[in-house]
């Protein structure tokens, strides 16, 4: 695992000078690997230092080096081996002397190097450029496309493919291979997510490691010789942890597709949008695909603090209850928002304090649970979110299955204990003392506050996305959005406070929580909040203590967030 | 930044509007008066025949060279659709005239074996449509056609007119997969290549499309 192999790095980096196209460049002498140790720099990693792409398809950043597809071929320069009197070959001048590298047995043909795994030496040039490489480049990727079918108007891929990439930038217009393409079995079943085509795959093993290395469970490997080689799950052992999705994402090209997204969209249609999953307290960053108000997927996002380039199949797949027809869409109490909002103000005006009670879920982002504590502020009321529990696993999976946890602790929602308070809450609605509860997505019946209590209430204001039984005996039902529609932030289980943003427009009457509430707390306790997120925010962050510590603000979380002490 | 238009304040007899429309009349009124008199009348009546209309539909207008026709969907000589729904026209296509729905995961096998997939359906509006032929164009399966003519083996009956696109409202405009398909007729195949495809995969004993019936079996 990453985490645990996690190296301490020096306090003065090391470099490394060598050339790249010519330029000086000084490179860390050591980079970390895969799971971040650190080991010396390769020729790839190199060039990317000098800001030089060298193409690639079986070379992960997060992934063993293995080497095998040939594409990051570079011609270099090396210095020449020391002499009797144990000095490298010198220039006249007295410089170290840099011979561009030939094959041993054909003295005038360039020899190249693999960049993925050859580690840099003091004064190596590397001609990432030049035309040796470029044919080196055109040769591969020409070997590489020799059976590979022409299918990209079927190919999902298409669109954000390696091999339609290189072939633009590096591939020749025209194949010499002439014989009959090895036809290999396509839309094989590998497993209830994944689907492969042989006949695209380049055999360049990412999903292989990602597998054995990564998810720990070696299901796939490489069957067949020569031209049939061909990605395979043991026969009767179907290809499915809760990770198999990661391996269409790294697949460069269109061997392994998702079934949940094949043939459902191409990819230059979607809309990209930053978002965060909210299937567990981990707060994998994701990026929404979407188009015209409709969800199609949903991928990671890499950020080496959180989830690295990874996430869950489970955590990936669901976000299909997003566009789901039962969605709640329409206002309960009254007919427009002005009007419901303004009645709820009279009758929470007229409420005692101590007498209204707050359940908040875990599930809302910082904001809105620090405009609820607002609330609560002014009515000294007692509040409580729910816990959710489930299994966790040894990569990402938590065993906290609400997103923001952490939020409404820091915030003053909840205590250490989710949950703690809810038979308080129950008692008080029993004895008379509580006479008002606000609800904010969570169907209470279902934690200890039956139905029969819920209609003592005098007042019950619900927000919800779904109906259940606590919307239905909802004097004032307000319809809220999902996490995809609306933005915020979370707290994540390690204290990453990071945001997300809007892909979708919320559905009929459905308004985002945060800007409704806002209102409610504007109207209720007379105090002037901010109507936009960013200010909403920045407001938060100089009340909450350990968002104050940490001196956040909207701007500065950036797309991977601020870690806060939790 | 929008800009703010200022109105102008119109008086009572502006506000009236009748001397504007009394003025638009003349103008109107002088040309059809003095058309017979003017260059333009001589240069169309020189073969002393000329008509300023048509007895449509019996006559019809000749369509300009420069017209490509509207796009079509066609099929092949099997009567199977070619387009296998990549959406290319519809990313190429400038006024956003086509709508796609692909097929998904569980849609319709394709009908032609090998080539996977098909379109679930296919809109154009034609009152969108700025029949440029981008689509055509662009279409990697030679599946859709912009026609003005009839070609070969077609029933003459159903000549299409498209000069004389018409719908008596927006919806009847959007024509569906079906229609296109229908009108658009048969495009010969002469290469064929996922027939050809499907047969080198099947003589090297590969089947390159799952048999669905095989897994419903299992």
């Amino acid at each position: 695992m990453p985490d645990e192999a996690k190296v301490e790095e020096p306090s003065v980096i090391e470099t490394i000078a060598v050339k790249v196209d010519g330029k000086q460049v000084a490179v860390p002498k050591l980079t970390p690997d895969w799971q971040g140790k650190l080991v010396p720099t390769t020729v790839l990693q190199a060039c990317k230092h000098a800001g030089i792409e060298i193409p690639h398809y079986c070379y992960h950043p997060k992934l063993p080096v293995a080497g095998n597809c040939r594409m990051c071929l570079v011609h270099v320069g090396m210095p020449g081996r020391p002499g009797p009197d144990g000095k490298p070959p010198m220039n006249e001048d007295g410089s170290l002397k840099i011979d561009p590298m030939v094959l041993p047995y054909e003295r005038g043909t360039p020899k190249g190097v693999i960049g993925c795994a050859t580690n840099l030496i003091p004064g190596m040039e590397i001609y990432a450029s030049s035309p040796e490489t470029k044919e080196m480049r055109e040769a591969v990727l020409e070997s590489l496309l020799i059976n590979h079918p022409l299918d990209c108007t079927i190919c999902d891929q298409a669109g954000e493919c390696k091999l339609q990439e290189y072939s633009m930038e590096h591939g020749q217009a025209e194949s010499q291979f002439a014989e009959q393409k090895v036809h290999k079995p396509k839309a094989v079943d590998l497993g209830p997510r994944i689907v492969l085509d042989a006949e695209r795959c380049v055999l360049c093993t990412r999903c292989i490691r990602f597998s054995a290395d990564i998810a720990g469970d070696d299901a796939l490997g490489i069957v067949n010789r020569g031209s049939y080689n061909s990605i395979a799950t043991f026969p009767g052992a179907p290809f499915d942890n809760n990770y198999t999705l990661n391996t269409a994402d790294i697949c460069p090209v269109g061997a392994l597709t998702s079934k949940d997204f094949r043939f459902q969209m191409r990819v230059w249609f979607l809309k990209e949008t930053n978002s965060l999953c909210t299937g567990c307290a981990t707060g994998c960053n994701t990026v929404i695909g979407s188009r015209e108000n409709k969800m199609y997927r949903q991928e990671p996002r890499e950020n080496d603090a959180v989830n690295g380039p990874w996430m869950c199949d489970s955590g990936r797949l669901d976000y299909k209850w997003i566009g789901s027809e039962k969605r709640l869409s329409k206002l309960n109490g009254a007919t427009d928002w002005t009007t419901i909002l303004a009645e709820i103000t009279t009758n929470l005006e007229k409420a005692a304090v101590t007498s209204v009670a707050i359940i908040a879920s875990a599930r809302q982002t910082n904001e809105e649970l620090f405009l609820l504590k607002k609330l609560a502020d002014k009515f000294e009321a007692i509040t409580d979110s729910v816990p959710r529990n489930g299994e966790g696993d040894h990569l990402l999976v938590n065993a906290d299955k609400n997103p923001n946890s952490n939020g409404a602790r820091l915030i003053g929602i909840a205590g250490e204990t989710l949950g703690a308070n809810l038979p308080a809450i129950a008692e008080g609605i029993e004895n008379g003392t509580i006479k008002s509860l606000i609800v904010f997505g969570e169907d209470v019946t279902q934690h200890g506050i039956s139905a029969a209590l819920l209609e003592k209430l005098d007042l019950l204001i619900v927000s919800d996305i779904f109906a259940n039984a606590t919307t239905a005996r909802a004097h004032y039902l307000l319809p809220g959005c999902a996490y995809a529609e609306k933005r915020g932030t979370f707290t994540n289980v390690k204290g990453q406070v990071q945001k997300f943003m809007k892909a979708l427009d919320a559905p009929g009457n459905a308004r985002a929580e945060w800007e409704f509430l806002h209102e409610l707390v504007e109207n209720v306790t007379g105090q002037n909040g901010f109507s936009t997120i960013e200010g909403l925010f920045n407001q938060m962050a100089g009340e909450v203590d350990a968002f104050k510590a940490k001196e956040l603000n909207w701007a500065a979380l950036g797309d991977d967030g601020v870690t806060v002490e939790i | 930044m929008a800009i703010k238009v200022q109105r102008v304040k119109l008086s009572l007899w502006e506000r009236l509007f009748i001397p504007t429309l009394w003025n638009g009349f003349k103008v109107t009124l002088s040309h059809f008066l003095s058309f017979k008199k003017s260059k333009v009348y001589a240069e169309k009546n020189k073969d002393n025949k000329f008509k300023a209309t048509l007895s449509y539909p019996e006559e019809l207008w000749t369509v300009p060279p420069g017209f490509r026709g509207a796009p079509y969907l066609v099929s092949d000589q099997d009567a199977a659709t070619k387009c296998v729904s990549c959406q290319l026209c519809e990313f190429v296509c400038p006024p956003k005239a086509i709508r796609i729905t692909p097929p998904g995961e569980a849609g319709d096998t394709a009908h032609r074996e090998g080539a996977e997939k098909m379109p679930k359906e296919f809109e154009i509006d034609m009152l969108r449509c700025i029949f440029c032929g981008y689509c055509e164009e662009v279409c990697p399966e030679e599946a859709i056609y912009l026609a003005k003519d009839y070609y070969e083996g077609y029933d003459e009956k159903m000549m299409r007119r498209d000069y004389a696109l018409t719908g008596s409202n927006r919806e009847e405009m959007i024509f569906n997969k079906d229609k296109l398909l229908e009108r658009g007729g048969t495009h010969h195949d002469r290469i064929k290549k996922w027939e050809k495809k499907t047969a080198d995969a099947k003589a090297q004993e590969m089947f390159p499309v799952e048999d669905k019936s095989k897994k419903e079996r299992e």
